[in-house]
């Protein structure tokens, strides 16, 4: 059996604007938007900048370390989640951006995840063509 | 001061369908039918007299080829469960533009038995890339994501939270029509001894799933005088939309969609929050209340917690609510969401409890006196959001 048949959770389809972030975590690299005119990035990516709408974007590397924005510690599984409870959380990286995903722990409970908590980036290579970034605690 | 078009049209037709709960004898599109009809005989009007359709989880086309009528006016906004609230705003402006003279908003929901429903979208828009590959199923694992910023940023506790659900049950009790009419008071304890479905909300901080639908009947304020009914005078509206997924909210303990539509609302009725009566702040989740009650400017931000928390001891030993029925400021008062009824869209039905108060026919839930009632929902996950403020003088 191989992996695409094997993953039985909902699985991202890239579009023009996203096709080189799906590419990037298949290599590893969390990649982000960058505008060359005002100097943000964003998240999720788009076709313009949304602070202020000009195309001028570049795709660079982020740090993959950020912060536990917020979190749920779901116990209810979602199609192709096989194991509960699972953590959906939103990290704020620290270039600035936010993005949903899932916290990578084992037995997790609120006392385990204080909000604000440093984490970096791993990859889950779900399936041959889709790698989805997740995040870990960094350990003090 | 009022302002626009604060006081230009009523509502002067209010109905549910004749059942609410598990309708599994009912598709969408007929549920949508019979709220319709239910309305219009309330409002002593026909079909043919309906000339503007405002609809969404059946859409204006479906909606005018089942009815088999041709209005004149046509709006589908769609954006979760307070398209109904915004559907209200959107015919007071038609009315007011002489497109429509009759606007029927109408609502249904197969959203427990699930016939011809459609699911969720697809693999490519943002949310299928960005949010639904991180296990994210129902609105439980979405509405829930704010709760614990808001935690940690104003020392809100679970424990108060936990108050909202067991408040709003004591409205159920005195609702015969609520489904959860008799199953009993609950206690902050009892919603926190409930199953875990998504930390930190277990089974009692999470609405009900429901069958159902309603609908209601707007004209113009001089033509309402000549209904049945007494009209309910539109007196303020608001709207607006920030996102679509829930982690692209700009601020977790501020829905900025609320704020804009709550300021909205009270500049054109000419009010502030010390002026309104009694409100349904649509309760998909026990923490959706405490975020607007205090982004519509009812208490301070982070203050909510203590709010919902406060009790007091009825000289039997009952506890009264704050929130409750005896409390001081009535809210969710047919049960709402959690223990009333929740198809999917509810913000209808949050319209049609403040009709039956303002009309003075709630029954044993009535608040005494009332002449102004406020409702806010929110769309999707805090996305969007409409404000109505009502009153029956």
């Amino acid at each position: 059996m191989n992996a695409v048949e094997a993953y039985g959770g909902a699985l991202p389809k890239p579009t023009p604007e996203t096709q080189a972030f799906w590419d990037g975590t298949r290599e590893h690299r969390l990649m982000l938007p960058w505008c060359t005119d005002c100097g943000r990035p964003h998240f999720y990516p788009r076709s313009i900048c949304p602070f202020c709408l000009s195309a001028k974007l570049e795709w660079r590397e982020a740090s993959g370390r950020g912060k536990l924005h917020t979190y749920v510690i779901n116990f209810k599984a979602a199609k192709g989640f096989t194991k509960v409870p699972y953590v959906i959380a939103v990290v704020e990286l620290d270039e600035g951006p936010r993005m949903m995903t899932n916290i990578v722990i084992d037995d997790p409970t609120p006392e385990a995840l204080p909000i604000d908590a440093l984490v970096e980036v791993v990859f889950d290579d779900v399936t041959e063509t889709i790698t989805l970034p997740k995040f870990r605690l960094v350990q003090q | 001061m009022t302002r626009g078009l604060s006081r230009t049209a009523a509502i002067v037709g209010a109905a549910e369908t004749d059942r609410i709960g598990k309708l599994p004898g009912m598709s969408r599109l007929a549920i949508h039918a019979e709220a319709a009809k239910n309305a219009l005989a309330d409002a002593g009007l026909k079909l043919s007299d309906v000339d503007g359709l405002f609809t969404c989880v059946a859409g204006p086309n479906e909606l005018s080829e089942y009815l088999n009528i041709v209005p004149r006016y046509v709006d589908g906004t769609s954006v979760g469960g307070c398209s109904y609230i915004i559907f209200v705003r959107h015919a007071v402006a038609a009315i007011a533009a002489g497109y429509c003279e009759v606007a029927l908003i109408v609502h249904g929901e197969s959203g427990r038995s699930w016939i011809d429903m459609e699911g969720q979208g697809t693999q490519q828009s943002p949310a299928g890339q960005f949010e639904l590959p991180y296990g994210v199923a129902a609105a439980p694992t979405t509405y829930s994501i704010p709760v614990l910023r808001h935690f940690h940023e104003y020392g809100t506790t679970k424990r108060q939270m936990s108050h909202v659900p067991a408040a709003t049950r004591e409205w159920a009790l005195l609702n015969p029509r609520a489904l959860m009419h008799s199953a009993g008071p609950i206690t902050p304890e009892d919603v926190e001894a409930s199953p875990m479905v998504c930390y930190p909300f277990n089974k009692l901080d999470c609405c009900l799933v429901a069958d159902g639908g309603g609908a209601i009947v707007i004209t113009s304020a001089e033509r309402a005088k000549d209904f049945p009914n007494r009209p309910i005078y539109i007196l303020g509206t608001g709207e607006a939309t920030a996102h679509r997924q829930i982690a692209m909210m700009r601020d977790f303990t501020t829905s900025d969609a609320t704020v804009v539509s709550g300021r909205a609302a009270f500049a054109e009725a000419g009010l502030t929050p010390a002026d309104i009566d009694h409100l349904m702040l649509y309760d998909a989740f026990s923490f959706t209340p405490m975020m607007f009650l205090e982004d519509l400017g009812f208490v301070a931000k982070g203050e909510s917690g203590p709010f919902f928390a406060e009790t007091r001891k009825a000289p039997d030993g009952t506890t009264i609510y704050k929130t409750g029925p005896g409390g001081d400021l009535p809210i969710n008062t047919n049960g709402g969401g959690l223990s009333y009824c929740h198809t999917g869209r509810y913000g209808m039905f949050a319209i049609l409890e403040a009709v039956a108060q303002l009309r003075g026919t709630a029954g044993r839930r009535q608040v005494p006196g009332i002449e102004t009632s406020l409702v806010h929902g929110p769309g999707r996950q805090f996305a969007a959001a409409s404000t109505l403020i009502l009153s029956n003088v």
